[in-house]
């Protein structure tokens, strides 16, 4: 049976592991070893230095590119290195154009390191097709897209993007962390480059920083295997193994989160205190219906708005259960408050421009029980509303976030 | 090639191990489980427990550094010695010197309670007492040398022909010498027994120990019992093993060269009255002039880290009363000479000058105090 054949579980827990044929180990070893004997003079085997391949990155590598149906898969020493990298395919004079709403630390790669080399950028409401199209210019290479976007889930259409893009001889890169290769193939919907923080939900685990990216074809391979080489910001071997582990259990951990993220959606909406509740799951969502239309799942990760900062403040320090951080995607919940957190590198005006307000909160939904995380949800509201009313706010555990 | 220097074998563990892809480390088989390609094969593999490619470099490696032949890496060394017991039965007696780590003490009190099987200890370098120590239900003879803490050395060849003359088993304790420097099967031993999470891992960081036999029954034995009670070393900490390894020689010198000078500088020192050390190796113990001194002393310590266990690079001192000999009764312990003026010193590979600038200040502290009152 080919592998092709397999689902997407039975993907992750493969075990067709060719450096394991001589002990049948069921898990791939780890390879810590930077260089390689070479069988022959003049005649190199598959692996020299380990910058340039190692076999147990090498089993990362190809697993990623497995589920993302791509011909090859890159891993990176975080989602940053993965996203420079592929920037770094473009040349002084190339002009990019970028989701306005693009995660922050992206958003400073484009706006303080690209434009050191001259390569030039225009933000664009990327779920507005003609907004798209009148951004092209003779100079545009790359159509950059996030969907869902970080923090407000707006949903771009992939298919729409593509289109335009490929009329216009330009490359899609998509960065696929929200949903990953389990809801929504971004290769398979035309895009050329798929990026990822696997620090988030493919790691799983607040333990691993990652970055993987997978290519459409065989040329664009060869150009990022180049860069993914000449620049060595490659992924350490143990955070290889580490990050393979954490994939087995994608498909159980994101159903499970997904599940719960669209009760918590539901819930919040009906709240009298929540502004707005931002959700790819929720009918009232705009890019509801393109969004079911190239992804399996609304994910597990949901914005919501409360009306001001102090109310926001007293609701974050009288929850009980989420781990009030940065980052996403793993087994805990985790709240994050964008304006300093994954937004902080933008200047206010850009982000509130963005819809980053001051009362915005991100939560990415775990695997904890789902009436646990509605019942601290429904009290931190309840203290907060109070509190607010009272024109106090009462902080239980300040303390906890210092 | 088999005649090649230790420091040569040391360096190359593993290397050339992996033909698939030439990886000049040996991977890492964090696998619990194997492959069988069908009903009866094996490919020598089949569950970690049993064996694991990781942990059988690392044993196959260690087992020719002690010229023994099979090795068996244990998650500690109290695990690789309760591997050793696991070859006595009920009745069985042992035969032990009266210097002893603490621990291998309690062991073997608990398993006179619990097994019945009766350790009984001679005055270190006794060599008639021990002789005529032995009965009929004498088994073995059981040694650390040097000995911990008192550092006195036994001559292995001389209890060898003792335990061959009677038919026991010889089982020495190598821990702080390691075959770098010394190896009991050459000198007649039958087993060596190390805690190698001293200077064989040497970082301080992994948590180990060996058993390496000689003869082939002892070894089918020692295999059993270590897959049955299965206190066998994880892969990675296998592997860690083997990294250490690689600079044990590196190590051992530095060690060694470092704690002659420690014992020539504690023996001009008023503070210090006996400097114990055995003429090798990096473990030196000294008294101090009074036992009031022993608390001042470790607290006016900026470089030397006051700590349980040795063999590492950084620098330890010890204090034995307290802690690695706490578990043996005040009387013995006094009667032993582990009395309460007693330090252990495990001399890291610092530069000399900055551990004897250390010493100098921490020891100067004491006799100004002294003077004042």
């Amino acid at each position: 049976m080919s592998k092709k054949n397999y689902g997407f579980e039975t993907k992750l827990i493969s075990q067709d592991c060719y450096i394991d044929s001589k002990t049948g180990a069921v898990n791939p070893p780890v390879y810590y070893s930077s260089t390689f004997h070479q069988g022959q003079f003049d005649s190199f085997g598959p692996f020299d230095y380990t910058r340039s391949g190692n076999p147990t990155r090498k089993v990362l590598e190809e697993t990623i590119a497995e589920l993302e149906g791509g011909v090859q898969g890159f891993a990176f020493a975080s989602g940053m290195a993965a996203i420079s990298s592929a920037f770094m395919l473009l040349s002084s004079g190339d002009h990019v154009i970028i989701s306005e709403d693009v995660y922050g630390g992206t958003f400073r790669m484009v706006t303080k390191v690209l434009t050191k080399f001259q390569i030039q950028h225009t933000f664009v409401d990327m779920t507005d097709l003609d907004a798209v199209a009148g951004a092209f210019r003779p100079n545009t290479k790359v159509v950059y897209v996030e969907t869902p976007s970080n923090p407000l889930l707006h949903i771009t259409d992939i298919r729409g993007v593509v289109k335009l893009a490929k009329a216009h001889n330009c490359l899609v890169y998509i960065d696929n962390t929200f949903m990953t290769p389990l809801h929504q193939r971004p290769l398979e919907l035309g895009a050329d480059i798929v990026l990822h923080s696997a620090t988030k939900f493919l790691a799983g685990h607040s333990d691993v920083v990652a970055g993987l990216a997978v290519v459409k074809d065989e040329k664009l391979a060869d150009q990022l295997y180049f860069i993914q080489n000449s620049f060595g910001a490659v992924l350490g071997i143990p955070d290889c193994w580490a990050l393979h582990r954490g994939m087995k259990t994608l498909s159980v951990r994101m159903k499970q989160s997904s599940e719960s993220a669209q009760v918590i959606a539901e819930f919040l909406q009906n709240h009298p205190l929540v502004e707005e509740v931002f959700y790819p799951g929720l009918a009232t969502h705009a890019g509801h219906e393109i969004h079911l239309g190239q992804a399996t799942s609304a994910g597990a990760v949901l914005s919501f708005r409360l009306p001001n900062k102090d109310i926001a403040k007293a609701f974050v320090e009288n929850l009980e259960i989420p781990a009030f951080a940065v980052s996403l995607g793993a087994v805990e919940s985790i709240l994050s408050y964008p304006a300093t957190m994954s937004h902080a590198a933008m200047r206010q005006k850009e982000r509130e421009k963005r819809g980053i307000t001051d009362g915005l909160l991100r939560l990415s939904v775990g695997l904890e029980n789902c009436e646990d995380l509605v019942a601290d949800l429904a009290q931190a509201l309840e203290i907060a509303e109070r509190a607010v009313g009272a024109g106090t706010v009462a902080a239980r555990t300040v303390g906890r976030f210092i | 090639m088999a005649n090649q220097h230790i420091q040569t074998k040391l360096v190359q563990i593993g290397n050339r191990s992996e033909h698939i892809t030439g990886a000049v480390n040996p991977p890492i088989y964090l696998s619990t489980a194997y492959r069988h390609e069908g009903i009866g094969l094996s490919t020598g593999y089949d569950y970690t427990r049993t064996k694991n490619p990781t942990r059988a470099l690392l044993e196959e490696s260690f087992a020719k550094l002690e010229e023994g032949d099979q090795a068996f890496a244990c998650s500690s060394g109290m695990a690789a010695i309760q591997l050793v017991l696991s070859l006595f039965q009920k009745n069985d007696e042992l035969l032990s010197f009266n210097d002893l780590y603490g621990g291998t003490y309690r062991l073997f009190n608990q398993y006179e309670k619990s097994y019945g099987i009766k350790t009984s200890y001679v005055k270190v370098n006794d060599y008639n007492g021990l002789e005529d120590a032995i009965t009929e239900k004498t088994k073995a003879i059981y040694i650390e040398t040097p000995t911990n803490p008192l550092m006195i050395e036994t001559d292995i060849e001389k209890v060898a022909h003792i335990a061959k003359k009677h038919h026991l088993l010889f089982i020495v304790d190598n821990t702080f010498l390691t075959p770098y420097l010394q190896k009991p099967i050459v000198d007649g031993a039958d087993i060596v027994i190390h805690s190698a999470t001293k200077y064989i891992g040497g970082h301080n960081d992994v948590l180990a120990g060996f058993v390496v036999a000689k003869g082939q029954e002892i070894c089918e034995q020692l295999a059993a019992n270590h897959n049955a009670a299965g206190a066998v070393l994880s892969p990675l900490d296998s592997w860690l093993l083997i990294r250490g390894l690689k600079t044990l020689a590196l190590r051992m010198e530095a060690h060694q060269n470092n704690a002659k000078q420690v014992v020539e500088f504690l023996n001009n020192r008023p503070e210090v009255t006996d400097v114990l050390y055995p003429s090798r190796g990096g473990m030196v113990s000294f008294r101090l002039a009074k036992e009031e001194w022993v608390d001042p002393f470790l607290r006016s310590l900026k470089l030397i880290t006051f700590a349980e266990s040795l063999g590492g690079v950084e620098s330890f001192i010890t204090y034995p009363a307290t802690q690695t000999h706490a578990d043996i009764p005040l009387q013995t312990r006094m009667k032993n000479g582990v009395d309460n003026r007693l330090l252990r010193f495990s001399v890291g590979i610092e530069h000399i000058e900055d551990l004897k600038a250390d010493l100098d200040h921490a020891l100067a502290a004491l006799s100004k105090g002294a003077s004042v009152r």
